[in-house]
């Protein structure tokens, strides 16, 4: 990479918006972000922006970067950049656009709200778990909260389906309570209800743009499913359930 | 006079970091309506960055740990300027808020047994660091958040408070606006809890995202609240040094507790150099490189190696090595931990090999990090009173990074992320209490009106200071004069400096509407990094002497004189004045804590 780099950066808000141009001069393992800010404070300090760590620890920099969803300060410049020194910066799609690059992400906390903390007994003492049985909990709390797998999930992005699954990130979500050792609280029908876990129709769309590399689909959404069906479409369960109720 | 929207709550919690949402659980708790406020999006907060792990005696690893072990290592990491009732409370309480977070929700890493494992940190006399690999801020934060918001307080996410507001004495309320839309906001409340973390954006390189304005301690401030050991900002050893851009990021002290070792461009281990290792810590570590290998496998029978020495010992190292001339390429030293395996490294540092392989691209597994000091934390903070942490103003409390006390003049790793579980509760705790015995206060109009001057006046203006600027121009100045190293010359003409951008930032002007606009928001911060940056400064000027970060080149030796002191910063008349307190005494059954550690 050589000489200067052209970022061009959606700016606008819900009414409409268009690209607008800035040259900046990189410096050696400069990432998007850094590009970014530059513009924000030596060309227009009003472009809207949602950053905090810059270590991709807390996952507030997501955007479209050359149309691919990405965290801004975990791309380097040198990755992105085509041969004609372009690059562009877009807000992510699935939530309403509040300005230039800042989306309106409440939705999620809306939905985190609705999922029940762990429920564990206090006996006293130490719990012991083992660290193999943790290791996929801790997996999946990994996640940043970046939202995402949240904004290429089909279901979220396509089909507009928010009043109905509450996507990836919050199946990950519900799979570190289900498959934490020391919860007692049954989930199986939080997930299939409200949560919505049948929507998911298993693209992995959601995993391969994970920063954190969870294997959203393979180890937190698919065992769902599974211990949905086992719960409600087991044919051998449900014949106990009717023979116990007929009791 | 502008609309604005009023809320009302008996506690009010400014930030939602983890002392700020432990306190919300408290006030939850005790059945009390409570309100957060944070200026970016919930879970965000600095706390997510911590990454070594929460230090609390718990002993799971078969080492002899209790609470007056790490009462006692604290004290002496601190250079003794810490507050002892602070360190007792501590101390004691640590170990039962681990535990409380684990019936949260946290996932921390095991023992063999399937107990909380601990790791060795800076300091430490045992291994003390229950962690979740190298990402345990992001498990506090996330599992605190959890909590919280299962007890339903109100959270108010990308809003800012710019001023407290004080009736009779007290502070009653708090006056912001909403980032996103640019209203403006007024909280009532019968308490308010600052929780608002460190500030240490005043410099060039820090690990601290851009929240770290220090608006919390600067608002106290003017509300009539005394700041206490501003001068202890903790310079952390290790932080990225290449590339440019990456420049202060932090390298975990995991790292070194792992075996990370520190050598010079001439491949030398300099920390075994004896000019670095200080007098209290004689004799307590290896001595020799074999020793320090050995020590990896038999932590029981072999002392620690001297990387693990405390924060402001290794940087002041690291910074010697450099202007000695024995620095690397791009200025700082070697830190390696390739020698562990690259499965070992993977699992036990993996944000730590993410980071450099994908921003640094070093693959440390196999190459050494090239390190820098890097500024990563304030000591000093608000002043309060340990067992309930209400600050020097009636109805106001403090916990966390803000506060004071607590880590005297040098904070130990892994004592951040159990200060503020153990403060933010006690400060909730206070906050509650207070707020049940006392009633809303009406807000005089003219404490409004005058709260959305400031808060428009920046906009109105056509032409005027860029805050960029002024920002950038701080940080150069507190870099360049109020770092490591510290002289009369240097603090005094970084003190012209800040009077002068001060003078600067009264015609501040910004472009654009309320909407979103980051420039706004950067010109109302910079008056808050002023404030504070005046009043590490002129604190530094006070203290005469070196101890833990305060480093005075021209004042090289601990003084006894002012180890029995704290500097005190307040406001008056619009002028940060320093004074001295006498630091509190310590207790006989303290002592004698102090004492077994001579024997």
């Amino acid at each position: 990479m050589s000489g200067t780099v052209r970022l061009r950066i959606f700016r606008g808000d819900a009414s409409g918006g268009e690209e607008r141009e800035y040259t900046i001069t990189p410096t050696p393992g400069m990432v998007v972000l850094d590009a970014v800010r530059i513009v924000q404070e030596q060309m227009d300090s009003t472009l809207a922006v949602r950053w905090n760590c810059k270590a991709a620890k807390c996952g507030s920099c997501a955007a479209e970067i050359n149309g691919h969803p990405r965290l801004m300060c975990k791309t380097r410049i040198e990755d992105v950049c085509g041969r004609d020194g372009v690059i562009t910066v877009h807000p992510i799609k699935t939530f309403p656009l509040i300005r230039d690059l800042v989306t309106d992400v409440s939705w999620n906390y809306e939905r985190a709200a609705h999922i029940a903390p762990l429920q564990c007994r206090d006996t006293g003492e130490q719990p012991r778990m083992r660290q193999e049985d943790v290791a996929r909990v801790q997996e999946f709390r990994k996640c940043i909260e970046c939202f995402l797998c949240q904004s290429v999930c089909h279901v979220l992005r396509d089909h507009g389906r928010k009043d109905g699954y509450y996507g990836p990130r919050f199946m990950v979500k519900v799979a570190a309570l289900d498959m934490h050792p020391l919860d007692e609280r049954p989930r199986r029908e939080f997930l299939k209800t409200e949560a919505g876990v049948g929507f998911c129709n298993i693209t992995r769309c959601c995993q391969d743009v994970c920063p954190e590399e969870i294997r959203i689909t393979d180890n937190a959404i698919i065992p769902l499913k599974e211990r949905v069906a086992d719960e409600y479409y087991d044919p051998l369960r449900t014949l106990l359930k009717r023979l116990r109720k007929s009791r | 006079m502008e609309s604005y929207d009023t809320f009302e709550y008996d506690v009010l919690v400014i930030g939602a970091g983890g002392a700020g949402l432990r306190a919300a659980i408290s006030v939850c708790e005790a059945g009390l309506r409570c309100g957060i406020v944070c200026k970016s999006l919930l879970g965000k907060a600095h706390t997510v960055m911590a990454e070594g792990g929460a230090a609390a005696a718990l002993g799971n690893m078969g080492e002899p740990d209790n609470w007056r072990v790490h009462f006692r290592d604290t004290i002496t990491g601190g250079a003794y300027l810490n507050n002892p009732r602070m360190v007792e409370i501590f101390a004691k309480e640590a170990i039962e808020r681990v535990l409380e977070l684990e019936r949260y929700g946290a996932v921390f890493d095991r023992t063999p047994e399937g107990y909380i494992a601990q790791r060795p940190f800076g300091g430490h006399t045992f291994r003390r660091l229950n962690h979740v690999g190298d990402r345990t801020g992001l498990e506090l934060i996330r599992t605190l958040q959890d909590k919280a918001i299962s007890l339903g307080p109100k959270v108010h996410m990308e809003t800012t408070i710019n001023r407290l507001l004080a009736s009779d004495g007290r502070v009653v309320g708090a006056y912001g606006y909403d980032r996103v839309s640019g209203r403006f906001l007024l909280f009532k409340a019968k308490a308010v809890v600052i929780a608002t973390g460190g500030w240490g954006r005043m410099y060039r390189f820090t690990s601290n995202s851009w929240e770290s304005t220090g608006d919390g301690a600067a608002m106290a401030m003017e509300a009539g609240a005394e700041l206490m050991d501003m001068e202890m900002v903790q310079f952390h050893p290790t932080g990225m040094l290449w590339p440019p851009s990456m420049r202060g990021i932090l390298v975990t002290e995991a790292v070194r507790g792992e075996g990370g070792i520190l050598r010079n461009a001439r491949g030398e281990r300099f920390m075994f150099n004896p000019a670095y290792m200080p007098e209290r810590y004689r004799g307590k570590f290896a001595e020799t490189e074999a020793e320090a290998a050995k020590w990896l496998d038999d932590k029981a029978n072999y002392r620690r190696p001297p990387e693990l020495l405390p924060r402001d010992e290794v940087s002041r190292a690291i910074y010697k090595e450099v202007k000695a001339g024995r620095g690397t390429e791009h200025g700082g030293v070697y830190l390696d931990v390739s020698h562990r395996g690259a499965s070992y490294v993977r699992r036990k540092l993996p944000a730590m090999y993410d980071q450099f392989l994908h921003l640094g691209g070093v693959d440390i597994t196999r190459q050494p990090m090239e390190v820098y000091p890097t500024v990563h934390y304030t000591m000093g903070g608000i002043r309060v009173e340990p067992d309930t942490c209400m600050t020097t103003v009636e109805g106001l409390f403090a916990a966390g990074e803000c506060a004071a006390g607590l880590h005297g003049a040098n904070r130990l790793g892994g004592n951040s992320l159990t200060d503020i579980l153990v403060f933010g509760k006690r400060a909730g705790d206070g906050a509650a209490a207070y707020a049940s015995e006392h009633a809303l206060a009406p807000i005089p109009e003219v404490e409004i009106t005058a709260s959305q001057e400031r808060l428009l006046t920046p906009l109105r203006r056509e032409h005027g200071e860029a805050p960029a600027v002024l920002a950038s121009e701080l940080q150069e100045a507190m870099q360049a004069d109020a770092m490591i190293e510290r002289t009369e010359e240097g603090l005094t003409r970084c003190l012209q400096r800040i009077q002068s951008l001060k003078e600067r930032a009264e015609r501040v002007a910004v472009a654009g509407g309320r909407t979103y606009n980051p420039g706004w928001h950067a010109a109302l911060d910079i008056r808050n990094q002023l404030l504070l940056s005046e009043a590490i400064v002129r604190s530094a000027l006070e203290r005469k002497e070196s101890r833990g970060a305060q480093w005075r080149s021209d004042y090289p030796q601990m003084d006894p004189e002012w180890g029995r002191k704290n500097v005190i910063a307040r406001l008056v008349n619009g002028e940060v004045v320093v004074s001295t307190a006498p630091l509190p005494e310590m207790p006989e059954h303290l002592k004698e804590i102090m004492e077994e550690g001579q024997r």
